[in-house]
């Protein structure tokens, strides 16, 4: 065998020889290739949340520092189109949840429904973010140039005067957080669209579905991370 | 069948190198040796490059006016020479030259576990690179390396969002390797390869990758921050618009701190290698060498406000930074110390790799030391922004790190090429390298106690005399840097063949012929033995290299 390989000068030489095309050649077996991938996963993740980790770590200093200022500009989100997103958002969890419950089960067209589902939830989210931005526009609240606001404060009906300067801070922020967020949905989208038409296809059996999975993980990170942002966002600075 | 690794020699065998000779097979490789060796290329042209604002740096200052250069040109000389030098050249030398080609081997596996994501992380690597020397042909930074704002977000002028994004670039390729090995190093070790009997280089890899994951996505997100202030005006780092440049500072260096232990801890990992081989002995305490690697990488993140000593933060912050600082000495010289318990009693031979192992021991310590001098309060106010901390730097880096590095290529260049380099020459080059280096920064902590301040392209005239020796000592440095460059490429062609075991090493990575075959090992390994069982290794004759 060593020999024969030696003389072909292919490029496999000696590694793995797997039967299961889904196994990659370095691996020994299927146990181990799922182990790595799950772990690789998680380390991802674990970067993720130090790169948010940073943004969140300016936003709280600068609340502390700045609170009127981004009391009132907390003012301006509209609640209700934050939570409807949060709903949208816990659904699209749990929508994932049932795909991988399908691709365990081996249900090709329930897991394929289950990940085009949660590609509209995703893109309902970005919808509905998208008028909030709009709005924001309008509003002249986005910072730069054009950046205007002359709210008060109000608490509790007392009328504090904000630094225009440090609200802005509060929509550099809000733009900064939500921005990043929004474009990892959007990779998300991509990512499960692939993973849709894969699914369609037969790709993925209940012997192999590891990447359904670590897609699972990817969004529920990316879930989380909203569900932080929005009591941060919108929610805690509000009296009223 | 197990015979065939090491009788191979004889015959031509296909290994790695020869398994293929397009430009697509190197380019488009998952085989971790040789994206280790297309790292071995480009960081090698970094460094030079960066060794090349190095020399402009040291020839403006040898005379006390700015003769050869503007002020403005000479900052962006330093900002080029430390970005360079950190960003591509120390932070993935280690891991991703000798890393990427040892981790597996070592371990036993037969490749990384991901090998496409190791390609990526060296195309991601050249696209930083790429993106690097555009910008520095349009004008270069002058920022420093640090890109400190406000100067960085609305007083240079250059392009520091260019620059941002390359160090943004790179640092997804750091990512991607510290995820890499972790992954592997839990994964992916041979059957018997518990953790206690890992090499210490694969201890030291693991920590530093911790410190990859868990830093870079800050220092990332940082340079993204101050690249939408630059864009957008916005205030976040600013204090006339609200924001603080102190967070900034803080949050750059929770990265840039620990970033120094990514640089060091992998050669601290060779030295293991090196010490314990040409002293044949096992090495002295190995549980707590390997568990100091993982002490470094935690008590390296709490240690960073260190370098703000000076820039406004309260005492009792600056107190406890202090303190941790010279906490995390602890584990850096119980490493220095048995690394020295392991020479003791031990048949000692000086081969090449060996001095260098000797040069780091001497230059960290003097590094190490100047560090504490540098995290007590008093001294560092003195000290702070001088040549003081540019010696001190240099002495880790330059003097450890790359000693280390040096070190390690010599010692696994028969693995990696098949062929030996000249000893003589070597051994000439080792000892230029120290003393060129010990001439360059010696004089430079002297200057900075009496306060020479760094990043000024002139000075008075009472510091020439420092200032000349240190540049005549960086001439010595250059010919010791190049020398080996050239006499390794000769070694490709004319250099002795080498055995699989050159050197009578312990490791698993001297178990398989070399060049190794493209999959590493015929036959999976399966370890019943301790890491560094030199008491158990038959003496062979040490042939000189120039054997065969």
């Amino acid at each position: 065998m060593q020999d024969s390989q030696a003389t072909n000068g292919s490029a496999t030489l000696t590694a793995y020889d797997h039967e299961n095309p889904a196994l990659r050649h370095h691996f020994a077996d299927a146990q181990q290739q799922k182990n790595a991938a799950s772990l690789g996963m998680w380390l991802f993740l674990v970067t993720e949340i130090m790169f948010f980790g940073g943004m969140f770590c300016a936003y709280l200093i600068y609340r502390l520092a700045h609170f009127n200022a981004f009391a009132a500009g907390s003012q301006q989100l509209s609640i209700k189109l934050g939570a409807f997103n949060t709903a949208v958002l816990i659904v699209s969890s749990v929508t994932v949840v049932l795909a991988v419950k399908a691709a365990e089960a081996g249900k090709r067209k329930l897991l394929t429904g289950y990940l085009v589902v949660t590609v509209l939830l995703g893109m309902t989210f970005l919808v509905v973010k998208g008028f909030e931005y709009a709005e924001k526009f309008e509003k002249h609240h986005v910072p730069g140039p054009t950046f205007n606001f002359t709210d008060k404060f109000d608490d509790n009906g007392q009328q504090i005067p904000v630094n225009p300067k440090e609200a802005e801070l509060f929509f550099s922020l809000y733009f900064a957080m939500t921005g990043m967020h929004a474009l990892h949905m959007i990779i998300g989208c991509g990512l499960f669209s692939t993973l849709a038409v894969l699914a369609w296809k037969g790709h993925y059996t209940p012997g192999y579905f590891t990447p359904i999975e670590n897609a699972g993980l990817y969004w529920h990170l990316v879930d989380i991370i909203w569900i932080y942002l929005f009591p941060l966002l919108y929610l805690i600075s509000r009296h009223s | 069948m197990a015979s065939t690794a090491i009788t191979a020699n004889q015959t031509p065998k296909l290994n790695y190198l020869n398994n293929g000779h397009s430009l697509k097979s190197w380019l488009l490789t998952t085989d971790h040796k040789r994206i280790a060796l297309l790292y071995l290329i480009s960081v090698t042209f970094f460094f030079f490059l960066g060794g090349f604002f190095a020399m402009l740096i040291r020839l403006e200052l040898l005379t006390p006016e700015g003769d050869l250069m503007q002020a403005d040109t000479y900052n962006k000389a330093f900002t080029m020479h430390g970005m360079i030098m950190v960003f591509f050249f120390l932070i993935p030398v280690v891991p991703a030259v000798l890393g990427n080609f040892l981790v597996p081997l070592m371990i036993g596996a037969k490749d990384l576990a991901f090998p496409r994501i190791n390609l990526l992380s060296w195309y991601l690597y050249i696209i930083a690179g790429t993106l690097f020397l555009h910008c520095m042909l349009n004008g270069g930074v002058d920022t420093g390396w640090t890109f400190y704002t406000p100067y960085s977000t609305v007083g240079s002028n250059t392009n520091v969002i260019e620059a941002g994004l390359a160090v943004f670039i790179a640092g997804f390729s750091s990512i991607f390797t510290g995820l890499n090995f972790i992954v592997t190093i839990h994964r992916m070790r041979a059957p018997g390869l518990t953790w206690d009997r890992l090499p210490l280089f694969i201890w030291s890899n693991y920590a530093t990758s911790l410190i990859m994951i868990l830093g870079t996505p800050v220092v990332a997100i940082t340079i993204v921050l101050v690249a939408v202030e630059r864009l957008f005006h916005l205030g976040i780092f600013d204090p006339r618009l609200g924001g603080d440049p102190l967070l900034f500072q803080h949050l750059f260096w929770f990265y840039s701190h620990p970033a120094v232990y990514i640089m060091i801890l992998p050669s601290m990992g060779v030295m293991s290698e090196l010490i314990t081989c040409f002293s044949r002995k096992r090495v002295f305490g190995y549980n707590f060498v390997a568990l100091s690697s993982i002490a470094i990488a935690v008590i390296g993140f709490l240690v960073w406000a260190h370098h703000m000593f000076v820039a406004g933060i309260s005492l009792y912050a600056a107190m406890i930074f202090s303190f941790l600082t010279f906490f995390v000495g602890v584990p850096s010289a119980v490493k220095v110390f048995n690394w020295t318990a392991t020479l003791y009693r031990g048949s000692i031979s000086y081969a090449t790799p060996m001095l260098y192992a000797f040069g780091f021991i001497g230059l960290f310590t003097i590094g190490g030391l100047t560090g504490l001098f540098l995290a007590t309060l008093g001294i560092d106010v003195h000290v702070t922004d001088t040549y003081f901390v540019v010696a001190h730097f240099h002495y880790v880096m330059v003097g450890g790190v790359l000693m280390g590095y040096l070190g390690g290529l010599h010692f696994w260049w028969p693995k990696i090429s098949g062929r030996m380099y000249p000893e003589g020459w070597a051994k000439l080059s080792a000892l230029l390298v120290f003393v060129g280096f010990n001439l360059t920064f010696f004089p430079q902590f002297i200057l900075g106690y009496v306060g020479m301040p760094r990043r000024y392209w002139q000075y008075p005239p009472e510091f020439q005399v420092l200032n000349v020796l240190s540049t005549a000592g960086a001439s010595v440095l250059a010919v010791g840097y190049l020398l080996p460059m050239i006499y390794f490429l000769w070694s490709l062609k004319y250099g002795p063949i080498a055995d699989s075991n050159p050197w009578n090493a312990a490791g698993l990575e001297w178990k398989t012929s070399s060049p190794p075959p493209t999959f590493n090992f015929d036959e999976t390994p399966v370890v019943t033995w301790e890491a560094y069982n030199y008491d158990e290794i038959p003496e062979k004759e040490l042939e000189a290299p120039v054997a065969r």
